[in-house]
C-alpha cells in the first residue's frame, strides 16, 4: 500500500507536545480518536499549515510539505487540502455558492468556471437550490453539507474533518452522518477524521487512530478496536471493563484480584468483559462463578434500559442491572455487594 | 401592554445620569438654535462665501476620509494581526493626534511638510510642490487629526472579528492579501464604515490644524469651522448660522448614510 | 413651554458648573477706596506691556492688585456682553470696543490709550528683500495677512488699498500670533502685522513703509458698567494713561496718542 499521506507530526503549542505518525492511503478514511487535549486538533492544524512542525516530516502525494530539518514548509494556501471545520466557518458575507466557488477561484478558476464547480458540488449535497442563500439562512446539517462541498469542491489530496457532526443535534447527526459516510466513500483523497464521538469513528472510519497526550494509544480497524481496548479511555468508548495484569494459562493476577478467563494467555495481557457480563449480589453467591469479589457502590446512572452501577474495589469496574435487580438490592453509594463475572464472557489478550 | 411597559423599564440610577448626559450633550445646540437669526438665514445662506466654504468643507473631508481609510485600514490590520516587537508603541503612537493640541499638531506638520520641512524641503526642491496654504494641506490636516478616530474603530473591529476565518481562507488557496480583501475586510466592513464616519465627522470640524497648516484663504483653504471663527470676531449671528449649516449638512448626510447601510443589512 | 424647559436646565447645569468652580471672587468684595482685585480684559498685543503696568501698579499702590484676561479683542467683546466678571476692556481696535459701547456695557465713554502702526515683518536680514508695500505683489513672495474681520486684516486693507498693491496673500489669519507663526516657521517671506508685535518677537525685522500713516489703528480703553471695583478700575486706567504708563507702552512700540 502506497500511502498518500505519510507523515510524523512533531510539533510544540502551549506547552503541549505532539508526536503522532500517521500515514492514509488514497481513498482511505482514517479517524483520529482521543479526549479532549489530546492533540487532535494540533494534528489538524499542522497538516493544514496552519501551525509548523517542529520536527518530523509531513509528505502528501509525494511532495514534502513540511520539513523542519529541511527548512521546507508549505503555507496552507498552496496545500492541496481541504478542511471542514467543526463550526464549518461559512463566510457570513458570501452565499452558499460563492462559499463553495472561494476555493476552486482562489486555485485558479475564472469566475464562471468557479461558480459552475460550485453549483455541482452543491447539486451533489443534495443543496443545489439553495445555491443562493447566505450561510445564516442555512440549517445546521445544510451548513455542514456546504462546509464538505467547500472543502471538496477544490480536489484535495487531503481531505481533513474536525469534528463535522459535533455542532449538530442529535436528529441532524444521524442523516448527516450517512451522507457524510456516501462523500466521504466517493472521496478519491485521504481522509483524517478527527472526532471525540467513537460512533462517528466507527461509522465513518476504515480504520482508527486513537491519541491520548499527543501519543498514538492504539491504531487499528473498528472491530480489534472494539473488541481489544489496550486503554482505559478507549475502553470506556467501546464501554468494557478493562484490566490490565499477568497471566499464567486460564487465570489472570489483577492486583490483588485473581480472574479465571476462557482464552488461554501468557504474560502482560489485558482483560476485557461488557458491564453487562458483572453479576451483583447482595451476599457471596454459592455455585458456579469462580470470579467473585467483594465491592462497593461508587455511583448508579441511568443507562439505556438498565442501570450502569459503578463499583469499588479490587478493581474499578462498572455492571448493567436491570431496575427490577437495582431494587432488590438497594442500590446506593456505600452499599457493599459482591460482583461476579462468568469466564466465558471475559476475554483476555497480550498487552 | 402592562408587560412590554415593564419589560422596558430603566432603573433610575442610570435613567438619570443617561438624561444628563444627553442634555449637556444637546442644550448648547439648543442655545444655537434659540439664538439664531431665524429672519434673515434664508439671505445668509446665499451668500457666496457660505457656499464656497461648504463646498471645501465637505470635499476635504470626504478627501480627507478617503486617504485614512486607504491608510488607516492596512495600518489597522498590521496592528491587529502581526506580532510585531514595539507594537505597544506604535499603536500608542497612532493615538498621538488624539491627544496633541490641533494647533500643535499644524506646527508638526508645517515642521516636516512645510516650504522648510523636512519632507516639504524636498518636495519644493524636486517637484515643485507646496502643501501649506494648499487645499491639499487642508486634506492633510484633516486627516492627521481623524485618522485615529479610523484605526481605533477598525482595529478594534479586526479584534473583534473571529481570525479562524482567515485560516479558512487560507486552506481554500488564498493567500495573506486576497485572504484581506476578500474575508477580512468584508468581515469588518461594519467597523470600516463607523470608523470612517467618526473621521469624517472629525475631519469635518477640524480647525485648529488646518489653519495652522493650511492657513485661511476664501475658496481654497477657508472651511466651514475657519469661516465660523472668522464670522465670531465681527458677527456672533453670522457664526451661528454658517455652525447651524455645518451641522444641518453633516447630519442629513450620516443620516442618510446610516439609513443606508440598516437597509443594505 | 418648551423654551422654558430648556432655559431652566441650562440655568440649572450652570448653576451645577459654578458650584463645581467654587466661585473664588465672591470672598474677596471691593472696597470703595478701590482696593481689591481689577480685572482688566485686555487685546492679545498689550500682554507685554500691560503685564508689566500690571506690575508697577501694584507696587505703587499695595495692597491692590490686577488680573488679566488677554485674547482677541472681538473674542474678548464678545465674552463682556455674554457678561463675563470684567472691569476694564482694552480693545485693539475702535470697532471691537464698539460692539461693547453698543451693547450699553461701557461706563462712559472710550479714551484713545495708545496706536499702533503697521510694518512689514521679514525674518532677520529680509531675504526676499522686501522694501515696501510694492515688494508683497511680487511673483514668488509669499506673504500672510490678517484676515479682515480681525482689526490688523482690516487696517492691512486700507493701507494695500492707499498704495495701490494688489496682492493675493497665501494666508488671512485669525490673527497677528497666526500670521508671526507662519512667518517665523518660514512658510512665508513677510508679514503684515503691527510693530510692537515684531519688536516682541525675536528673530523678526521690521520694514516701515509711508502707507502706514493711513492705518493707524486706535487701541481704546474703558471702564466698564459692571465693573465690580470700578474705583480700582478707574486708578487703573489713570495709571496706564500716565507718562509712566505710557513710557512702558511707547518703549513697546506703541505711539502715543494725539494730545497726550
Amino acid at each position: 500500500m502506497t500511502a498518500q499521506l505519510d507523515a510524523h507530526l512533531a510539533a510544540e503549542r502551549d506547552g503541549f507536545t505532539l508526536d503522532v505518525r500517521l500515514r492514509i492511503a488514497a481513498g482511505e478514511v482514517v479517524a483520529l480518536l482521543g479526549p479532549n487535549g489530546a492533540g487532535k486538533t494540533t494534528a489538524l492544524r499542522v497538516l493544514a499549515g496552519l501551525h509548523p512542525l517542529t520536527a518530523g516530516h509531513l509528505t502528501l502525494d509525494g511532495a514534502d510539505l513540511d520539513r523542519p530539518d529541511r527548512r521546507m514548509w508549505t503555507p496552507p494556501e498552496r496545500r492541496p487540502v481541504g478542511v471542514v471545520f467543526q463550526d464549518y466557518l461559512l463566510f457570513p458575507h458570501l452565499s452558499a455558492l460563492d462559499n463553495v466557488a472561494f476555493g476552486p477561484r482562489r486555485r485558479g478558476a475564472d469566475k464562471r468556471a468557479a461558480r459552475a464547480r460550485a453549483q455541482e458540488w452543491l447539486d451533489r449535497v443534495g443543496l443545489g437550490d439553495q445555491a443562493r442563500r447566505r450561510p445564516r439562512q442555512l440549517s445546521g446539517g445544510q451548513a455542514q453539507r456546504v462546509a464538505l462541498a467547500r472543502a471538496l469542491a477544490v480536489d484535495p489530496a487531503l481531505l481533513l474533518l474536525d469534528e463535522p457532526l459535533a455542532a449538530l443535534d442529535a436528529r441532524t447527526r444521524l442523516d448527516t452522518r450517512a451522507e457524510l459516510q456516501r462523500h466521504l466513500g466517493a472521496h478519491p483523497g485521504a481522509t483524517l477524521l478527527v472526532t471525540h464521538d467513537p460512533l462517528d469513528a466507527l461509522v465513518l472510519a476504515d480504520r482508527l487512530v486513537i491519541v491520548e497526550h499527543g501519543r498514538v494509544v492504539q491504531e487499528g480497524d473498528a472491530a480489534t478496536v472494539t473488541a481489544r481496548p489496550r486503554t482505559d479511555y478507549v475502553a470506556r468508548l467501546v464501554g468494557l471493563n478493562l484490566h490490565r495484569g499477568r497471566a499464567d494459562g486460564h487465570t489472570v493476577t489483577v492486583g490483588e484480584l485473581t480472574l479465571t478467563t476462557a482464552d488461554t494467555v501468557h504474560g502482560d495481557v489485558f482483560v476485557a468483559y461488557p458491564p453487562a457480563a458483572v453479576a451483583l449480589h447482595p451476599s457471596r453467591p454459592e455455585g458456579s462463578p469462580r470470579n467473585v469479589w467483594a465491592a462497593t457502590v461508587t455511583g448508579v446512572q441511568r443507562h439505556g434500559d438498565n442501570l450502569r452501577v459503578q463499583l469499588a474495589g479490587p478493581v474499578e469496574v462498572a455492571a448493567d442491572v436491570r431496575p427490577a435487580a437495582a431494587a432488590h438490592l438497594g442500590l446506593i453509594p456505600g452499599r457493599p455487594v459482591w460482583a461476579a463475572v462468568k469466564a466465558a464472557e471475559t476475554r483476555a489478550y497480550p498487552a | 401592554m402592562s408587560r412590554t411597559v415593564r419589560r422596558q423599564r430603566v432603573p433610575i440610577a442610570l435613567l438619570v445620569p443617561a438624561g444628563l448626559g444627553l442634555a449637556f450633550l444637546v442644550l448648547p445646540l439648543a442655545g444655537l438654535l434659540l439664538r439664531a437669526p431665524w429672519t434673515t438665514l434664508p439671505g445668509r445662506l446665499t451668500e457666496p462665501g457660505v457656499l464656497t466654504a461648504l463646498r471645501l468643507s465637505l470635499v476635504t473631508a470626504t478627501v480627507a476620509t478617503l486617504l485614512c481609510v486607504a491608510l488607516g485600514v492596512p495600518l489597522a490590520w498590521l496592528l491587529a494581526r502581526v506580532e510585531f516587537p514595539g507594537r505597544r508603541l506604535v499603536r500608542a503612537l497612532v493615538t498621538v493626534p488624539l491627544v496633541l493640541p490641533p494647533v500643535v499638531g499644524g506646527v508638526a506638520l508645517l515642521l516636516v511638510f512645510g516650504r522648510r520641512g523636512l519632507i516639504g524641503s524636498w518636495l519644493d526642491e524636486t517637484f515643485g510642490v507646496t502643501l501649506p496654504f494648499t487645499t491639499a494641506g487642508v486634506v492633510l490636516a484633516e486627516a492627521f487629526v481623524a485618522m485615529p478616530f479610523l484605526v481605533i474603530a477598525v482595529e478594534g473591529a479586526l479584534r473583534g472579528a473571529d481570525p479562524r476565518y482567515e485560516e479558512a481562507a487560507a486552506t481554500l488557496g488564498a493567500g495573506r492579501f486576497t485572504t484581506f480583501t476578500r474575508v477580512t475586510l468584508p468581515l469588518v466592513a461594519p467597523g470600516v464604515a463607523a470608523g470612517a464616519v467618526l473621521c469624517w465627522a472629525r475631519a469635518l470640524g477640524e480647525f485648529g490644524a488646518t489653519i495652522t497648516f493650511a492657513g485661511n484663504y476664501p475658496g481654497r483653504t477657508q472651511t466651514m469651522p475657519l469661516a465660523v471663527y472668522l464670522a465670531l470676531e465681527t458677527d456672533l449671528q453670522a457664526a451661528i448660522v454658517l455652525s447651524l449649516i455645518l451641522l444641518t449638512v453633516s447630519v442629513v448626510i450620516l443620516a442618510a448614510l446610516r439609513d443606508k447601510w440598516v437597509g443594505s443589512t | 413651554m418648551t423654551v422654558r424647559w430648556i432655559r431652566a436646565a441650562l440655568a440649572g447645569a450652570l448653576v451645577a458648573a459654578l458650584g463645581l468652580t467654587g466661585c473664588g471672587d465672591a470672598d474677596a468684595p471691593a472696597g470703595p477706596d478701590g482696593a481689591g482685585p481689577v480685572t482688566v480684559f485686555a487685546a492679545a498685543s498689550l500682554t507685554e506691556s500691560f503685564t508689566r503696568l500690571g506690575k508697577d501698579y501694584e507696587a505703587a499702590h499695595p495692597g491692590r492688585t490686577v488680573r488679566f484676561n488677554f485674547g482677541g479683542s472681538s473674542g474678548l467683546a464678545t465674552q463682556i456682553t455674554q457678561g463675563a466678571p470684567a472691569d476694564v476692556f482694552a480693545a485693539a481696535s475702535p470697532a471691537t470696543m464698539k460692539t461693547v459701547t453698543d451693547a450699553g456695557d461701557a461706563a462712559g465713554e472710550p479714551a484713545v490709550l495708545v496706536r499702533n502702526q503697521l510694518v512689514v515683518a521679514v525674518p532677520r536680514g529680509n531675504p526676499a528683500r522686501v522694501g515696501g508695500l510694492a515688494d508683497l505683489a511680487r511673483p514668488g513672495v509669499k506673504v500672510a495677512l490678517c484676515a479682515e474681520q480681525v482689526p490688523c486684516g482690516a487696517a492691512a486693507r486700507t493701507a494695500l488699498d492707499a498704495a495701490g498693491v494688489r496682492l493675493t496673500p497665501a494666508t488671512l489669519e485669525q490673527d497677528v500670533k497666526g500670521a508671526l507663526a507662519k512667518l517665523r516657521l518660514g512658510e512665508v517671506d513677510a508679514a503684515l502685522v503691527y510693530r510692537t508685535d515684531v519688536r516682541a518677537a525675536p528673530g523678526l525685522d521690521a520694514v516701515e513703509f509711508p502707507e502706514s500713516a493711513r492705518a493707524v489703528n486706535d487701541y481704546p480703553i474703558v471702564v466698564l458698567r459692571a465693573a465690580a471695583n470700578s474705583a480700582g478700575a478707574r486708578a487703573f486706567v489713570d495709571f496706564v494713561r500716565s507718562d509712566a504708563g505710557l513710557a512702558v507702552l511707547t518703549a513697546a512700540g506703541f505711539q502715543a496718542p494725539p494730545g497726550a
